[in-house]
């Protein structure tokens, strides 16, 4: 599979590229890489034919939404933020990492390990 | 009257998904839904840690009973392709067979669910009784019902015979002939258009845009289908993505009826078509890599990425089904409408929560 490296800076200038180019957003897939962070997969499609970037975080870095440009993505983003804690800026309908799991959770289950999450609140 | 937020779900009379949808509305109107998921998530994606490679094929199967077979066949072809297995030409027709099964009954089931959505209940009956017949030729070629367990890596695990074929061919014809009894009712009926014409209308460009898949997307009049990449034995077969123009919730279910006797076309030319010779090849190797492959569920298109590092166990498995794909369309087509169409439009995108929260 061929996926082409992508930065957190270009996601969004990237998906309205691709969205002004008749892409459709077909999913986000994330990958738990340990210690080396975690890779998020950009998979567009247009009539069948498919694109991949990859985006390689470290743990704990926020990442821009792309649901500004393609509302689909918000509960994907939303699944991400669950299941691997990752934090994405400015989604349009953010669950705030409630969209699978309870307010009282604090880890990210899909993940090899994670660092507990604290509400503002707590400290 | 005054703005008021409705809980809609996740038990609810005429949805038989626990789907919850928080409903905004002003005098039995919806301006605005949100959902609420997470009632029966199983993280069925984490068990690729702990299960091996052909353990897997048993656990994807369980996303979904109605659509298992599609995911067994898209796991598989996503493990044969990191391994350049090649299938036997024979398992690909079957794989064809026994997927075309599934959608048969996958859409009168939902047909008979849209029916009774609107108190259609003979209609309901109608329907299902004729996908008994279905599951009847499932349970005589399979063993089981509902989750066939035919496909392995490499292949598959049962073949069908010449009398099995005829036999096939025999019980589709009074199933075609039935579901052909049906079509007045379920397409011209005062009742069916009265609910369905108009309620939850997507366009074709909103629709594409906002990633919906499947029945949903065509019935927008966009004619992707993920059968045109032509896996299994799709390219050996002739046949043309059904869609229908409106975008509403008759335009949905008429591209599902329709879906339905192409189906019954597709079994008779894989019949007529299948070579013989082997139904599998093995192998003991690991596989290593990266992967995306997609196939064409009845709800539409499901899409999974493998990733694997040599080891009996896979590094991850992100599944993609057609109805988290189908739920932000969703969003943008209950705004605008009645309160009492909600169950129905709901209905119209095929739900299914065990998907989503595989």
């Amino acid at each position: 599979m061929d996926a082409s490296p992508i930065t957190a800076q270009g996601l969004v200038a990237l998906a309205k590229e691709k969205f002004a180019a008749g892409y459709r957003l077909l999913t986000l897939s994330c990958v738990d890489l340990g210690e080396a962070g975690l890779d998020i997969l950009y998979h567009y499609d247009k009539n069948l034919h498919l694109e991949n970037y990859r985006l390689t975080v470290p743990r704990g870095e926020t990442v821009p939404s792309i649901s500004g440009v393609y509302f689909a993505a918000l509960l994907v983003e939303n699944e991400i933020r669950d299941q691997f804690g990752v934090c994405f800026d400015g989604i349009v309908l953010d669950f705030g990492g409630t969209l699978y799991l309870e307010d009282e959770v604090r880890t990210s289950p899909f993940c090899k390990f994670s660092v507990s999450q604290t509400k503002p609140s707590e400290g | 009257m005054a703005r008021t937020i409705l809980p809609f779900g996740p038990q609810h009379p005429v949805l038989p998904e626990p789907l919850h949808l928080k409903l905004v509305v002003e005098d039995e109107i919806v301006l605005e839904a949100v959902p609420a998921l997470g009632y029966v998530h199983r993280g069925l994606e984490k068990l690729c840690e702990v299960r091996d490679v052909n353990q897997m094929i048993q656990v994807v199967e369980r996303v979904c009973g109605i659509c298992s077979c599609l995911h067994a066949v898209c796991y598989c072809q996503g493990i044969e392709a990191l391994l350049s297995l090649d299938v036997p030409p024979r398992a690909k027709y079957l794989r064809v067979i026994w997927g075309e099964l599934h959608r048969m009954h996958s859409h009168l089931l939902w047909l008979g669910l849209f029916a009774d959505a609107f108190g259609f209940e003979s209609l309901f009956m109608q329907c299902w009784k004729v996908r008994e017949r279905i599951m009847d030729i499932m349970e005589a070629t399979c063993g089981n019902r509902v989750v066939v367990s035919v496909n392995v890596i490499g292949g598959v695990r049962r073949d069908l015979s010449p009398e099995q074929c005829s036999w096939i061919l025999e019980q589709l014809a009074i199933a075609e002939k039935d579901v052909k009894r049906l079509q007045s009712t379920l397409l011209t009926d005062y009742t069916v258009c009265k609910r369905t014409k108009g309620k939850g209308v997507l366009t074709g460009e909103q629709a594409y845009q906002l990633g919906a898949a499947g029945p949903t997307l065509r019935g927008s009049g966009v004619a992707q289908d993920a059968r045109q990449e032509n896996y299994a034995a799709y390219g050996g077969l002739e046949f043309a993505p059904v869609t229908e123009p409106d975008g509403d919730s008759y335009a949905r279910s008429a591209v599902r009826f329709r879906e339905t006797l192409q189906s019954i076309d597709l079994v008779r030319q894989a019949i007529a078509r299948m070579p013989g010779g082997e139904i599998a090849v093995t192998t003991k190797a690991r596989p290593q890599g990266e992967v995306t492959m997609r196939v064409e569920q009845p709800r539409g298109e499901l899409f999974y990425y493998i990733k694997a590092d040599g080891t009996k166990n896979l590094d991850r498995v992100r599944i993609r089904t057609p109805t988290f794909a189908n739920i932000p369309p969703l969003l943008a087509m209950l705004p605008g409408i009645e309160l009492a169409d909600v169950p129905v439009v709901v209905l119209s995108i095929d739900p299914c929560i065990s998907c989503t929260e595989r």
